[in-house]
């Protein structure tokens, strides 16, 4: 089978690093599968027609996964390249962070990821082929004041990744991680001024990547030319997390 | 009246032997697809791991074939201390009643 033709389920695909890598993939021929969770998709994705398909998502409950997995297989078969791109943030610093915010953001960024591939798996397996990719960020490793849920999600990605990279390593499937710096994006827009201030300052190229600067890396990871990579960590961040 | 009723006995006694018989068939069937052995590999003495040379991969792969195949569910702790096709064999028919 053409690479191009393969189906891919992004999750949080029409958003942010989301569409950019949807619009990437759908570019070079692949068909597209994006869950969205409020906002629709935009002309951007829509204009690609029949390769693009979306369905809403919700991270936090299995059933709403199944039914849409279950709606894209229906609509282009299979899933063969997945990528857990969709999460949350809800920054407070951890003397003020309550309970309900930390569970909430790992329960979608963390265990929403193990309920979809759970559910992707079984026919990778059986077909002897798929992909893996897991959207993290640079704070899985380096931190971020006001981002322990956030950053334990994102690090806790990084170990469940890796172990899907053994687990089914010979069946010819991969699970591989991306780590954004700091992006454009809804998420950092969130982010305070004086804050974004700082983290570009300590960013060796001096400036935050646009949405596409990401995508490129994770179509990468997509395509058949990343066959022998896996459990892989591909830093995305204008060099930041150099040394960590 | 009771040579019937013992006719009746075995009847089903060899019904129950052709039905194991074939769904042993079925048995053999999914572990030669997904294990990728020669059905005469598939005997009921055949440790998975020493003679097919299947690791837990294959054995839950094998299971989601026979789930599928046999129209069961198999749980995770069932699976404890099943280490031949014989063993397997029997959770499967355990389940077909």
């Amino acid at each position: 089978m053409s690479a191009t033709q393969r189906t891919v389920l992004i999750t949080g695909g029409v958003t942010g690093i989301g569409e950019a890598t949807s619009k990437a993939l759908l570019s070079k021929g692949y068909r597209v599968a994006a869950t969205y969770h409020s906002r629709r998709a935009q002309k951007e994705l829509t204009d690609f027609g029949d390769s693009f398909f979306e369905v809403p998502c919700e991270l936090t409950d299995p059933d709403s996964i199944d039914a849409a997995v279950t709606a894209v297989e229906q609509h282009f078969g299979p899933v063969e390249i997945l990528i857990s791109n969709a999460g949350v943030t809800d920054d407070t610093l951890l003397l003020r962070m309550s309970e309900d915010s930390w569970a909430r953001v790992i329960d979608t960024n963390l265990t929403g990821a193990f309920r979809l591939t759970k559910r992707v798996m079984p026919q990778m397996v059986r077909a002897r082929w798929g992909r893996m990719i897991y959207v993290s960020s640079v704070v899985a490793g380096m931190g971020g004041p006001g981002q322990a849920n956030y950053a334990a999600s994102k690090a806790g990605l990084i170990g469940f990744a890796r172990s899907v990279a053994r687990e089914v390593a010979s069946r010819n499937i991969t699970a591989n991680i991306v780590t954004p710096g700091a992006v454009t994006t809804a998420l950092t827009d969130l982010v305070t001024e004086k804050r974004m201030a700082e983290m570009t300052s300590a960013i060796p190229m001096h400036r935050v990547a646009s949405p596409s600067e990401i995508a490129g890396p994770i179509a990468f990871l997509a395509s058949d030319e990343a066959s022998y990579v896996t459990g892989a960590i591909l830093s995305v961040d204008g060099g930041i997390s150099m040394g960590f | 009246m009771i040579l019937n009723w013992i006719q009746n006995i075995t009847n089903k006694e060899e019904v129950a032997k052709m039905d194991d018989a074939k769904a042993f068939e079925q048995f053999k069937e999914c572990a030669v697809k997904v294990l990728g052995v020669s059905p005469e590999q598939v005997t009921m003495e055949a440790n998975f791991a020493e003679d097919l040379d299947a690791d837990s991969l294959d054995i839950v792969e094998l299971v989601m074939e026979l789930e599928d195949s046999f129209a069961i569910k198999v749980e995770e702790s069932e699976l404890e201390g099943v280490n031949t096709v014989g063993g397997a064999f029997e959770l499967v028919k355990g389940k077909l009643a």
